[in-house]
């Protein structure tokens, strides 16, 4: 269980990134963050991996409290971050070194198996396409088995048949450990199929704007009504919190009038 | 991944790497081309003053004919004179430049490493190569003697500036992000550097050694000028005190292949450290 109390951070020059931030996400909970640009979402997701250190307030993950980067916790960057002088094999063996090297074979070549890279694995990251790139970024976080697992926008800057298939790809990831996800977005589509929880934000300063459960059952068949709804319910929580940019939401309210509506 | 392999990979796959196949050959096609216009000026002069000089348009004392240089420089091979001289050039730079580069290695990963190592050194160092090299000279020769200490310690000078620089300046725009990952994968500040500092400098470093070398050749010649009884420089100096021109252009040629065989050397050397980076070697 991951869990934040009064989670703050107020950057250097005195932008406050995040305000009193409480959210739990349950093991196994894939919870989407969804905000427009400026929001804290990286913020949130740096904090959390111990890239950054908060102002105020705290991470707890099953209980310990997190302070600099653990090692059940992993990210995946908007970027790939391959390091350009490591072959594909050894980007994703990357995080692996502790171990025997026929358990890092095992590990890396299954992960390239499930991310369908296999043949590429003695190749440079710069000869392959961006799509590939980042499931390759996706193959070194999940490597490692982490218990939390962490990704920031990691497909928008893919057009959206590569980001259907990384979808796909990064759900068979999960299934196999089922580690809790946070993952950042600011595509709906994408929270509603992949998502346990939408968690709408706010700027300014960064904050919870609203909480909404995706329960739709796996896997989601994106043409149904039920997504189409789901989604609706998503938009209509972040149109709020933009036209209300002060005002606290009244969950109770908004559900209410959100099943009014359809 | 070597070069046939490389190939036939890249043939087999499709996408972005079908596309930057042809590009490749596209490439080499134009730089054939290029190679063989960049021989045409030489050439021809060298052509053009051969026949000035042999059907007597020109005398050709001052500025010797090709046929002459080249008779020069097999005379001086024939006798080994040539190879005594080139090796004991080859040797001084050597020795200078592995003193040299040694220490703008050691000292500019320190400085780029460190903000406070930096504080420390970059001030005086920066100051210390505000100095022209060449004026250090009267003192190494004081305090190191005429023979070949001064000579090495006045090359290594001339090495160790531009790998410094070239060091601490890589190690200073090594990409954040890409340090991260390595937080990320909680390294250790000695693995931070192995796995990730080391590898991300390495193009950089190859640039500057490789410019340090340069600038180490450069010296060479300023040594050997300051009273040397052996080496490519000494034949640049006797040839001018016994008007031989074509002594001096014969050196002059050696100089040029021997800092050229030098380059080559240290790019195939390095070469295996930065394969994964074509894009520099391109530039280079
Ligand atoms: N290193 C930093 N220093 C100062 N301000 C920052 C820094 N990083 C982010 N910010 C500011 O914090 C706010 C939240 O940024 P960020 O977490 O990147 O938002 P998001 O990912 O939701 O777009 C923005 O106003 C941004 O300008
Ligand atoms: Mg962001």
């Amino acid at each position: 269980m991951l869990s934040f109390e009064h989670l703050s951070k107020t950057y250097a020059d005195g932008t406050r990134a995040l305000s009193d931030i409480n959210l739990t996400v349950h093991e196994g909970e894939i919870v989407a963050l969804i905000g427009g640009s400026g929001c804290g979402k990286t913020t949130l997701l740096r904090l959390i991996a111990g890239l950054d250190r908060e102002s105020a307030g705290r991470i707890r993950l099953d209980g310990e409290v997190l302070s600099g980067p653990h090692p059940a916790v992993g990210i995946v960057f908007q970027e790939p971050r391959l390091l350009p002088w490591l072959s594909v094999f050894d980007n994703i063996a990357f995080g692996l070194d502790g171990l025997s090297t026929a358990e890092k074979k095992a590990r890396v070549t299954h992960a390239l198996e499930k991310i369908g890279l296999v043949e590429h694995a003695d190749r440079w990251p710069r000869d392959l396409s961006g799509g590939q790139q980042q499931r390759v970024s996706i193959a070194r976080a999940f490597v490692t088995n982490p218990k939390v697992l962490l990704l920031d926008e990691p497909f928008s800057a893919l057009d959206a048949f590569t980001r259907a298939s990384l979808h796909e790809h990064l759900l068979g990831l999960w299934e196999e450990t089922r580690p809790t996800v946070v993952l950042v977005t600011h595509d709906v589509q994408e929270a509603v199929t992949l998502a346990d929880r939408a968690v709408v934000m706010q700027p300014k300063p960064g904050r919870i704007f609203d909480e909404l459960p995706l329960t739709l059952a796996r896997p989601r068949d994106r043409t149904g009504l039920p997504f189409e709804t789901s989604v609706r319910r998503v938009l209509t929580a972040l149109d709020h919190s933009l036209k209300a940019p002060q005002q606290q939401p009244q969950r109770e309210r908004d559900r209410q009038a959100a099943a009014l509506w359809w | 991944m070597t070069g046939p392999a490389t190939s036939q990979a890249w043939s087999s796959h499709e996408g972005a790497a079908a596309l930057a196949a042809p590009t490749s050959t596209e490439k080499r096609r134009v730089f054939d081309w290029r190679i063989l216009l960049g021989f045409f000026l030489p050439v021809a002069i060298a052509l053009l003053w051969e026949a000035a000089v042999t059907f007597g348009f020109a005398e050709g004392r001052l500025v010797p004919p090709p046929s002459r240089i080249i008779a020069m420089l097999w005379g001086l091979a024939q006798t080994g004179e040539l190879w005594t001289h080139a090796w004991m050039t080859l040797w001084r730079v050597l020795v200078g430049f592995i003193i040299g580069a040694l220490s703008g290695i050691v000292l500019g990963a320190l400085s780029g490493s460190s903000q406070t190592l930096r504080q420390l050194l970059d001030p005086t160092l920066q100051a210390l190569r505000a100095i022209p090299s060449i004026a250090w000279v009267p003192l190494f020769i004081l305090w190191l003697g005429i023979f070949e200490a001064s000579k090495v310690a006045l090359i290594a000078v001339g090495v160790f500036f531009p790998v410094y620089l070239g060091i601490a300046g890589a190690i200073l725009s090594v990409d954040r992000k890409l340090v991260e990952v390595g937080h990320v994968f909680r390294l250790s500040r000695i693995q931070l550097a192995r796995r990730i500092l080391l590898p991300a400098v390495l193009p950089e470093a190859v640039i500057a050694l490789r410019s340090g070398l340069g600038l180490g050749f450069m010296f060479v010649v300023a040594a050997e000028f300051m009273g040397a009884s052996e080496g490519l420089g000494y034949l640049l100096v006797d040839g001018q005190q016994m008007g031989k021109p074509d002594q001096i252009l014969a050196a002059i040629i050696a100089f040029a292949i021997l800092g050229k065989l030098a380059d080559s050397l240290l790019l195939v050397a390095t070469k295996p450290l930065v394969r994964w980076q074509d894009t520099v070697r391109e530039r280079l």
